[in-house]
């Protein structure tokens, strides 16, 4: 009688399992795409390449800014300092690179990228030594990198050379519909996260949020997958502060102070829970989309400036309680 | 066997949480070839020397020897290195990830395991999430990725807690197997029918140091309790029993007595139209294999899930509850198997304890705490409950987490208690406390719905057994004549030929 009853577990279909796994995800590119499609029926003038152009500059940093924070959230903790560490890296790059070469500029940028990355995982050896709660230690670094951006420089100046400035707002890459920005977003975002994704050290900062006993017990360095991921933020950071020099040609001690609370919006927004062990960036890149979209469409529609963080602000939790709701619905029926 | 090399040797191992001494001195010795218990009541240390043996976690002092070469096991890696699987007491499977990843995550390669899975007779889809995939599974899994490293040493630490018997027969067919092919088996368990039929011989464990090694054949059960409560203890134990035994269904069949709990026509998942009715005063067992529809069933009574037909009667009253609360108002109340659903980890023993007496805080106003501080303290004493990490509650051995689900109720009072396999992970001492107290909990009214994976319970335990099959009740059987045989017969659906009660 013992093997008769070989407990299989029940297979479901690919396409349902795709749904249920990826379906945050679709949604959020299917609102993009509504979104878009409004925003064209709203233009005056005719809205053409340029439209997609501008608003991908003008969503760069903050795409990047998502991934910072999505990427720590997964590995289960939260940072307060993304904003800070954009402005860092935004006014370290205008200051110096103002005479630089085109060459030296890039280089410059791969420095301030490593020397970012080198500053979070500081950051997070700091949580993981200490055992000081995330939440309390990210917020230190708010101010401390804050502080040093002021110091860098106290008032909006500096720039960039004009082929720098060029990298994100050359119009045409391979067609007119497909500005640089975004060409410069994939890439880092392929090189940075798609190398590690399905890796053992990306399945490890996964395991890490998901459940920190259950990834210990299954060999899982926790404490250096969690500096790995504060690592990865101020990479991502960087990569934010230095899309902002780009875009505006302008270093800004105050340029990160939005981003902090917007990334965690755009990751949370992008299907990334705040529980930690669930998400991507693909999700939370759109929603950085949608948020700047939001804002630019209210700009057209000329709402008023305080109006429109309050209609920002209903609008995620509207996304994110239908969102929720949805899947609830689901897990019910199943 | 003895003039071999021992293929592991650990000496005088110790470790110290704080002030809570988990190893004082230990020590174990495994022969190649062969299957040995690693015995103890909870918190005796046995998890921790697995963790120790497995380089999860460093002790404070300690030599460790395999093949009589003395080695240093720092981390998972160098355990492995050394031939040593772990399969934990807790799952190393990580929620949000899919069952491939979880392969990758630990180097595993998900063909081999797949392969082990195929040899156990089992299908897993590695696709899925390991958070879908049920927890008798997940062992399985967990089992499987252990085998694939081929080990000298395999260590399961408490495996067959979580599983039914049918899974269970396969972990004793591996370590059958393993037996033959010279290779060894550290096996941790709290079932000592388990032991003296697989095991060739056992470490017994009190008080974080080893208290002998004997041959379980030889001992016997009364032997092993002995070593592992210490003579008093045992003694103190056997007694209890023996008083309480007599009184198993002594409770005559009162008939016209309201219900304490009343299932009629009910169905919702596996569940498909059960009927029955519980007497206060008895203890009504339910035995299935894994997946009849059992955890359904215990859903939808303690106001988890809401039936999809049928109804509820709780002492005579209509009950839909559609929360916990309702339920536990209507004084139905849960003991689930798996501890951690049910308790706050990071709060203290006593809080847990007390956790459901705020719901009945009337108005707003201080609690009684001099009330509650009695009634938790009583609590812990029936069930004696090791409070040396009483702080936090996820630093209590596994089995003194269970008891304190337990003690909850018993703190707070109910008429109707559900126990879905309560004594999952608990020693045997706790255990024939706990079938004694079940049984007195019944004797002053309290009606009892007793599920358990472990079926020698039933005779010990229930007045009468249901058995479910493909979610229908397809028999049912006196406490009495609810030995292993019939109940296996009656669990596969067999119902012709168990003997029905009239
Ligand atoms: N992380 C921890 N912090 C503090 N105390 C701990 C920790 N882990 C275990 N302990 C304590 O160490 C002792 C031994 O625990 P251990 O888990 O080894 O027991 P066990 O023999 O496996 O018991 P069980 O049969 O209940 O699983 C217990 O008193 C427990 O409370
Ligand atoms: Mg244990």
């Amino acid at each position: 009688m013992t093997s008769t009853t070989a407990v299989a577990v029940e297979r479901r279909g690919g396409l349902a399992r795709f749904v249920r796994r990826h379906g945050w995800t679709v949604g959020i590119y299917v609102l993009l795409f509504a979104l878009t499609l409004f925003w064209r029926s709203q233009t005056t003038v005719k809205w053409g390449p340029f439209d997609v152009q501008s608003l991908v500059i003008d969503a760069l940093p903050l795409c990047f800014a998502a991934c910072a924070q999505s990427i720590v959230i997964i590995s289960g903790g939260i940072d307060l300092s993304v904003g800070s560490m954009m402005s860092l890296a935004n006014v370290v790059s205008a200051k110096y690179m103002l005479h630089m070469s085109f060459d030296e500029a890039i280089l410059f940028s791969l420095a301030v990228v490593a020397g970012a990355a080198f500053v979070g995982a500081i950051t997070g050896l700091t949580i993981v030594v200490t055992r000081v709660a995330d939440i309390i230690v990210t917020l230190a670094m708010l101010f401390v990198l804050g502080g040093l951006a002021l110091a860098v420089l106290q008032v909006p100046g500096g720039g960039a050379p004009v082929r720098f400035q060029g990298l994100v707002s050359v119009d045409t890459v391979l067609t007119q519909w497909f500005p640089a920005a975004l060409l410069i977003l994939f890439g880092s975002f392929a090189v940075l996260w798609l190398t590690v994704r399905r890796t053992r050290p990306g399945l490890a900062l996964y395991a890490a949020g998901s459940n920190r006993s259950a990834a210990y017990l299954a060999g899982v360095n926790v404490k250096r997958s969690r500096v790995l991921a504060y690592a990865y933020s101020g990479a991502f950071a960087a990569l934010g502060g230095l899309a902002f020099t780009a875009a505006s040609g302008l270093g800004d001690p105050n340029a990160g102070g939005i981003y902090t609370l917007n990334s965690v919006a755009a990751a949370v927004l992008g299907g990334v829970s705040l529980l930690g062990g669930v998400g991507g960036l693909i999700g939370p890149i759109a929603a950085a989309f949608v948020l700047t979209l939001v804002k630019t469409l209210m700009i057209l529609r000329g709402v008023d400036q305080n109006y429109a963080q309050v209609i920002q602000g209903a609008l995620i939790v509207l996304v994110v309680m239908v969102g929720g709701l949805a899947i609830r619905q689901k897990g019910k029926g199943s | 066997m003895t003039d071999s090399v021992p293929l592991l040797e650990a000496r005088d191992i110790a470790k110290s949480y704080g002030a809570v001494q988990a190893l004082r001195s230990a020590d174990l010795v495994v022969e190649p070839g062969e299957v040995h218990a690693l015995l103890g009541a909870n918190g005796a240390g046995k998890s921790t020397l697995v963790k120790v043996l497995t380089g999860v976690i460093s002790p404070d002092r300690g030599t460790f020897a395999i093949n009589g070469n003395p080695v240093r096991i720092g981390s998972p890696a160098q355990a492995a290195r050394n031939g040593l699987a772990p399969v934990f007491q807790d799952p190393a499977l990580v929620p949000d990830l899919t069952i491939a990843q979880n392969m990758r995550l630990t180097g595993a390669s998900p063909a081999a395991v797949e392969r082990e899975l195929r040899a156990l007779d089992l299908a897993v889809d590695f696709s899925e999430q390991a958070r879908d995939v049920p927890l008798p599974m997940l062992r399985m899994i967990d089992l499987a990725r252990a085998l694939a490293r081929d080990p000298q040493l395999l260590l399961l630490d408490e495996i067959t807690a979580a599983l039914p018997s049918d899974l269970a027969e396969r972990v004793f067919t591996v370590m059958r197997a393993s037996r033959e092919r010279g290779r060894s088996v550290l096996f941790i368990t709290h079932r000592l029918k388990e032991v003296i039929a697989s095991c060739d011989r056992a470490t017994i464990l009190r008080d974080g140091g080893a208290v002998a090694t004997i041959v379980p054949e030889e001992g016997g059960e009364e032997t092993i309790v002995e070593y592992m409560l210490g003579p008093e203890a045992a003694q103190a134990v056997v007694a209890a029993v023996d008083k309480d035994a007599g009184d198993v269904r002594a409770t005559p069949a009162a008939t016209g007595v309201t219900p304490a709990l009343e299932v009629i026509d009910l169905s919702m998942g596996r569940v498909r139209g059960v009927s029955f009715s519980l007497r206060p005063g008895e203890i009504l067992g339910v035995a299935a294999l894994e997946g009849q529809g059992q955890d359904d069933l215990f859903a939808v009574l303690s106001g988890q899930q809401s039936p999809a037909s049928g109804e509820v009667r709780a002492g005579g009253k209509m009950l839909k509850a559609r929360h916990p609360y309702d339920a536990i108002r209507a004084g139905v109340v849960l003991v689930p198997a798996d501890r951690l659903q049910a308790l706050l980890p990071q709060r203290s023993v006593r809080e847990n304890i007390a956790a459901p007496r705020y719901n009945s805080v009337r108005r707003w106003g201080p609690i009684n705490v001099r009330d509650e501080g009695r009634r938790v303290r009583e609590a812990e004493e029936a069930l004696q409950i090791d409070t040396r990490a009483a702080r936090q509650v996820r630093r209590l051995s596994g089995g003194n987490q269970q008891k304190v689900t337990i003690a909850r109720w018993l703190a707070n009072g109910f008429a109707t208690m559900l126990c879905f396999d309560p004594t999952r992970g608990i020693d045997v001492g706790t255990k024939r406390q706990i079938y004694a107290l079940l049984r007195r909990l019944a004797d002053d009214g309290a009606a009892i719905l007793f599920f358990s994976s472990e079926l020698a319970e039933f005779p010990l335990v229930c007045d009468r057994v249901l058995a479910l099959f493909g979610g229908e009740v397809t028999a049912e059987l006196a406490g009495a004549a609810a030995d292993e045989a019939s109940l296996l017969r009656a669990m596969h659906g067999l119902a012709a030929e168990a003997e029905a009660v009239a």
